[in-house]
């Protein structure tokens, strides 16, 4: 599951098109990324070694310590979906072999392998050296590596995160996770990098991903106010790409989230609404709480659905996909290894179906939500299996109305404009008639 | 009375058919008291549940004779149907009869399946069984014999009274017996398919499921005894083993067809927990620790069990075609489900570099339709008759 991505310039159409508005932050992450791709491109050359890893539970402080230049398959597939190229890939992995039936991003990677590897910004992406498996919340992401593997023998090494079946992390758990970095995770990227582990380096990356991380919260929960600056999904997708990727424990990413908390901030205080890619959103008529990943193929007419309608996303939970800092949690310099365990023990799809639930009924009553959206995507059995009954759950407790929509990541065959919209607009009637009836009882 | 083969044979459908799990409410209802728990493929260890004195239950999904309403209100129609049939079983109160439900770590579904099972039944008892993918004694080991001793001690607090290591020893060695009846079984089955058919070594699997262990090696015993006594005609059929059925299951008139269409399966890897360990646990040390080494160094390889090494994929399968005399491969998988399709193309990979010929398709549990599978089986058996009569 992923994140990264950038505001590509407006297409064509037949309004006039308005300038696409982007805030500082948003202009500075994306320089970030591209210049991520550059240093991909140029590793090899430069006698650099490349890793691949997951976003949830990536340890890129550890990664980094390494001098590994850092690729992150699921961000090049979303990429690639937003840049309209991942339908093609998808396609040729079927004809490849591949399952209509498995995940996307696995599909769109492996079609690009197909077509030569090159990356979404145009540049070659090289083959990695290591495929770090740090194996959080998704039983896909074992796979895609073995497959990976299979194409081109790279060294693979596992780190195992149990899942919280029981809704907590045990002292066993953790323990087993900071042993496989000891025992196996470290020596291998050693062995493959040539460089040896220095724990202080780790620690001097935690901080800096500390600082950031309590950015990143402050921002995510400056959707409480009213109107909410941000948006927290479609608008969080930008903010968490840094933190959630090749950046976090980087002093580029704590200064952008600087600069951004800073944005936000202002924002707040004008009593400013989100800004869109047609400009600032001036009234907020929804809040909603969404769980799901967004569509990406079609991210920025998705997006319009919403604000086109006043409908603000106040809190995601996609946005803790790469990590759940709201809780409280912090990458830990004290306790490096303990700490990246816990990180990766506490990525949200790593979290059973009760807390799930706890998750958003609490986000609904925090952030004064009017309803639940569930954006359901068919590649992801690890998010969707099961969220029917998270939405009947949330709305028996929470007693909001909440409604369920159907996309998927980055194959456009599964996005249909016209049902979402219908079903977006029948659920905000549903809001608007909820709050009337409210409004009755409560003039009563 | 040694029982007659139709005895057996009819004693396991009956078993299989039974949505409402009388054996096990028999079982329970025969000492006050009695618990039952049940798990979901592929694998939980057995050992330590049978240890408590409580029956271990194999829950296979609802198969094509049950109707599921209230279970498909919970699905997405891109999620695959074990956990939706699952569902309709617990919802219309016919898994009452058990206290708990293992749910093995397996793939998301399952996974999710777990916490839906802890909101939707509240008074069972639930627990997701963590299986390592590090295979480190130290490592995978001993995370490994924790989770286990977390299945023993709330075990031991619901059946009132700890689970000791003579219990356990015990248990290992029982299913130790069953299972090398199950290897029996299938080294039989290998060796004169057209004795064993699948369609009755299936349904002796599944029986496994429902019944005590020492009852259900005593099954296969009297099945393998009154079989080798009948005559049953041998037929010009393509040795093949069906792979990717490790959890949903096909429906029975599936594997039926597919022996019509001119197959004979030698291997397969229904019911896995049957053979999921490949060979003894010894019963004489420390049961969990013996349990952990029998997984992690000793176990089959499977799609939702991470392969360390590249040169491992397909060891396992190659190992079944080996042993089995295969000729072809079948890849069964039931509709999305991710890991079995995911390994195939790395399975077929390997399969095309060894010049071993496969076929693959996709099925339901409630699938209605044979005819294309049939058809797709038999052209696959006369390919590979036409190439090894060339
Ligand atoms: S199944 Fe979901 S979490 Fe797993 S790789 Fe695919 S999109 Fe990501
Ligand atoms: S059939 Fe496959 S996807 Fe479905 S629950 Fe079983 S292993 Fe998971």
């Amino acid at each position: 599951m992923n994140t990264t991505i950038q505001m590509t310039p407006p297409q064509p159409s037949q309004k006039p098109a308005p300038e696409v508005q982007k805030e500082d932050a948003m202009r500075l992450q994306k320089e970030m990324i591209n210049a991520n791709y550059r240093d991909l491109a140029s590793a090899h050359d430069q006698g650099r070694k490349v890793a691949a890893t997951f976003v949830p539970g990536n340890l890129n402080e550890l990664v980094m310590c390494f001098d590994f230049a850092r690729s992150l398959p699921e961000t090049n597939a979303l990429q690639n979906g937003m840049r309209k190229k991942s339908g093609k890939f998808i396609l040729d992995a079927e004809r490849d072999g591949h399952s209509e039936d498995v995940c996307t991003y696995v599909k769109s990677d492996l079609g690009m392998m197909l077509g030569g590897e090159t990356g979404p910004t145009g540049e070659k992406l090289p083959i990695p050296d290591l495929l770090l498996l740090s194996y959080t919340g998704c039983f896909t992401f074992m796979k895609w590596f073995e497959l990976v593997r299979q194409k081109y023998n790279c060294e693979t090494v596992m780190l195992h995160t149990p899942y919280q079946g029981d809704g907590k992390i045990t002292q066993s758990m953790r323990d087993y996770v900071v042993k496989q970095l000891k025992e196996t995770v470290i020596p291998t990227m050693e062995r493959v990098s040539g460089v040896k582990f220095d724990i202080d380096r780790l620690r001097q990356y935690m901080k800096e991903s500390a600082k950031a991380e309590d950015d990143l919260v402050k921002v995510l929960q400056s959707a409480k106010n009213r109107p909410s600056p941000i948006d927290g999904y479609f608008g969080a997708v930008y903010y968490i790409g840094p933190i959630f990727t090749a950046f976090r424990g980087l002093p580029e990413a704590t200064q952008y989230y600087d600069v951004l908390r800073r944005e936000i901030d202002e924002r707040v205080r004008n009593k400013r609404g989100p800004i869109t890619p047609e400009g600032e959103l001036l009234e907020e008529k929804y809040r909603l709480v969404v769980e799901g990943p967004p569509n990406w193929t079609s991210f920025r007419d998705f997006w319009k659905m919403f604000y086109d309608e006043g409908a603000v996303v106040v809190a995601s939970t996609y946005s803790k996909v790469g990590g759940v800092y709201d809780s409280g949690f912090r990458h830990d310099p004290d306790h490096p290894l303990e700490s990246l365990a816990d990180y990766c023990l506490g990525c949200y799809t790593n979290l059973n179906f009760p807390q799930r639930i706890d998750m958003i009924c609490k986000y609904m009553d925090e952030y004064e939500a009017d309803g639940l959206l569930i954006n359901s995507i068919k590649s992801c059995n690890s998010f969707s299996a099961g969220q029917l009954l998270m939405l009947r759950e949330v709305e028996k407790r929470t007693g909001k109305p909440a409604a369920f929509i159907e996309s998927d990541l980055v194959d456009p065959r599964y996005f249909s404009a016209a049902n979402i919209k219908n079903r977006l607009e029948s659920y905000f009637q549903m809001i608007k008639q909820k709050r009337a009836v409210a409004g009755i009882a409560t003039a009563h | 009375m040694v029982p007659t083969l139709k005895d057996v044979i009819a004693r396991c459908e009956a078993l299989f058919e039974d949505l409402h799990f009388s054996a096990v409410k028999e079982w329970k209802a025969a000492v006050p008291g009695r618990k039952a728990i049940g798990y979901m493929p592929i694998y939980v260890p057995r050992e330590i549940v049978y240890a408590a004195g409580m029956l271990p239950v194999g829950i296979f999904g609802g198969g094509d004779q049950m109707e599921v309403i209230q279970g498909d209100a919970y699905y997405q129609s891109y999620i695959c149907r074990i956990p939706r049939s699952t569902l309709e079983l617990g919802l219309t109160g016919r898994l009452d009869c058990l206290d708990g439900m293992l749910f093995p770590s397996l793939c998301d579904v399952i996974r999710n399946l777990s916490g839906m099972w802890q909101v939707l039944f509240k008074d069972k008892y639930v627990r997701y069984i963590d299986v390592p993918h590090n295979y480190l004694d130290q490592v995978g080991g001993e995370f490994y014999i924790n989770e286990m001793q977390v299945l023993r001690e709330d075990l031991a607090k619901i059946a009132g009274k700890p689970i000791t290591d003579a219990a356990l020893n015990a248990s290992i060695a029982v299913y130790n017996d069953n299972r090398r009846a199950v290897q029996d079984l299938y080294a039989y089955r290998a060796q004169k398919p057209w004795q064993a058919p699948t369609s009755e070594v299936y349904l002796l699997v599944r029986a496994g499921m429902v019944l005590p262990p020492e009852e259900h090696t005593q099954v296969v015993r009297d099945y393998l005894a009154a079989v080798d006594k009948e005559e049953r005609p041998k037929r010009d059929k393509a040795r093949v083993v069906l792979t990717g059925s490790f959890c949903e299951q096909p429906p029975l008139s599936l594997i039926k067809s597919i022996e019509m269409a001119g197959c004979y399966v030698v291997d397969d890897d229904f019911g896995l927990i049957m053979r999921w360990l490949l060979d003894e646990v010894p019963a004489n040390g420390n049961p969990l620790e013996e349990l952990s080494k029998a997984y992690l160094h000793r176990s089959a390889q499977q799609a939702s069990k991470y392969d360390e090494k590249k040169e491992d994929k397909g060891k396992y399968l190659l190992r079944q075609v080996k042993q089995g005399g295969a000729e072809g491969v079948i890849f069964a998988a039931a509709s999305f489900c991710d890991p079995a399709l995911l390994e195939r193309p790395m399975l077929q990979e390997i399969l095309a570099q060894q010049k071993i010929p496969y076929t693959a398709f996709k099925f339901a549990e409630n699938t209605g339709q044979m005819a294309p599978i049939r058809e797709q089986a038999g052209t696959f058996a006369d390919s590979i008759k036409l190439w090894s009569d060339a």
